[in-house]
């Protein structure tokens, strides 16, 4: 099977602009949260797009746009793609869309006003792949993936795909999510999901919920041999990839992780590793009761002995829960991770759960202890509302 | 509705509202094509409503197909109003 590199990554995140700001202040230990919630408070649409692209696209593909550009000029495709245009596809996640587009011609409509004709084009989920498909003239495979907060993970493990089966030589792939909504936050509020008291600290035996934040990233995935031959710098290599379903609760994992470990071993499988060959674990860590005592379970389940040895840490504890995207940020922020050796903290944690005792790798950073001269390697797991489990295997070059 | 209603106020809102859709200003004339400018069947749409809105005129797809100017444009408002 051809092998799948990544070439350039992009983000816009809670933390910043910029794929390599979110490495930096997370790695440096700032958290992003703000009276409850994570917000991309530095975004100006306009800064990356003209007013009609602006008006064209729902706040999820704005940021969708500037995480892209990033991609693409880390990958160095700012001036001409390497590929035609139908060998590029475009396969991009999202929980939910257009939902702020949904909310404002809702209220137009209550009012006696009118619906604007781009609301339909705005709120699909799919308006991210169209719109990046567009702007960057890809003809090959485009589409959305949607399976709420593991969308970005799954975009990604299809992206690789449509690469390994030769649909595509070069993907764009990730996730973006724009929910910092009055309905958004009232139904995950509803749900019990989201936190209370407004803190992000996964695996700390006082977590409440999830802190909803919003972003977007981009990957640039290339078949290896074509990237090589183009003398492309690789960052990572997308191993494996493992995807799974619950198939047992609209919202609540299965208690005993069953589901996400078989989406672990799916993935370990796939990259043809054995867990000792697993040097950190980016946790879906979301700092809700369930998930992080699910997910401890799980990565017991599939990794045995070693996952009480591999430093586990959660993006969500410095950005909060990004839903769609989450997944995408988290693998953006794994490779970066990899690239520096070293296993970025969670933030948060200062009163660990007696029943989580695994290395949770609180409040500081730390080096990866490598012990050979091999390549450092990952796994970014992330699951989702309706029992979606989907899990990355990343290895550093 | 009123037979007030003079070209050069249909064309102040009708260049009012290209300009709301990211049209630069100063690109747009009477005589500037549509296409010129960059705008497309999406624009009309909403430009159709803001007509429709201001001047109680309704435009359907058909009225609006062989428009390419905005000076078409604001002619057939006007013989409309």
């Amino acid at each position: 099977m051809r092998e799948v590199v990544i070439t350039g990554v992009g983000a816009v995140t809670p933390l910043g602009i910029g794929a390599h700001t979110l490495h930096e202040r997370w790695s440096a230990g700032v958290c992003a949260v703000s009276d409850g919630e994570a917000g991309c408070t530095d975004f100006d649409a306009t800064d990356f797009l003209s007013i009609k692209e602006a008006r064209r696209a729902d706040r999820f593909t704005q940021l969708a746009i500037a995480a892209c550009q990033e991609a693409l000029d880390d990958a160095g495709w700012a001036d001409e793609a390497p590929y035609a245009s139908e060998e590029m596809g475009c396969i991009f996640g999202t929980g939910i869309g257009g939902l702020s587009t949904i909310e404002r011609n809702q209220s137009q409509l209550a009012s006696g006003g009118q619906v604007s004709p781009l609301a339909v084009p705005l709120m699909m989920g799919n308006a991210g792949s169209a719109s990046l498909a567009m702007r960057h003239g890809i003809r090959g495979p485009v589409y959305g993936i949607v399976s709420a907060c593991a969308a970005g993970a799954n975009a990604i493990g299809s992206a690789a795909r449509a690469i390994q089966c030769g649909d595509a030589s070069a993907v764009l792939t990730g996730g973006s999510e724009a929910t910092l909504t009055p309905l958004a936050k009232a139904a995950f509020a509803a749900l019990d999901a989201t936190s209370q008291c407004g803190v992000s600290r996964p695996f700390d035996v006082r977590r409440d919920g999830f802190v909803m934040g919003e972003g977007a990233a981009v990957l640039v995935l290339e078949d290896g041999e074509r990237a090589r031959r183009r003398g492309a710098r690789v960052l990572a290599t997308v191993r494996g990839y493992g995807a799974t379903c619950d198939a047992f609760h609209l919202t609540a994992p299965d208690a005993e992780g069953s589901g996400q470990a078989a989406a672990i071993t799916a993935a370990l499988r796939d990259a043809e590793l054995e867990p000792a060959q697993i040097d950190y674990v980016n946790a879906h860590g979301t700092s809700t009761p369930l998930n992080d005592r699910a997910e401890t379970l799980a990565l017991k389940t599939a990794l045995g002995r070693r996952a009480h040895e591999i430093p586990i840490s959660s993006t969500k504890s410095a950005i909060g829960h990004l839903l769609g995207a989450a997944g995408a940020v988290e693998a953006v922020a794994t490779v970066l991770a990899l690239r520096d050796g070293i296993a970025p903290p969670t933030l948060g944690l200062e009163e660990p759960d007696p029943e989580l005792d695994l290395d949770y790798v609180a409040q500081v950073s730390r080096p990866l202890s490598l012990g050979d001269a091999r390549k450092a390697v990952a796994l970014s797991n992330s699951f989702g509302f309706g029992g979606h489990n989907a899990v990355l295997c990343l290895e550093a070059q | 509705m009123s037979t007030t209603v003079t070209s050069e106020q249909v064309e102040g809102i009708v260049r009012e509202a290209l300009v709301k859709f990211g049209t630069p200003v100063e690109a747009i004339t009477p005589d500037a094509t549509f296409e010129a400018l960059d705008v497309d069947s999406l624009d009309l749409v909403e430009m159709a409503q803001i007509i429709e809105e201001e001047f109680g005129v309704e435009l359907t797809a058909s009225d609006v197909k062989g428009i390419a100017t905005m000076g078409e444009l604001v002619n057939l408002i006007v013989t409309r109003t």
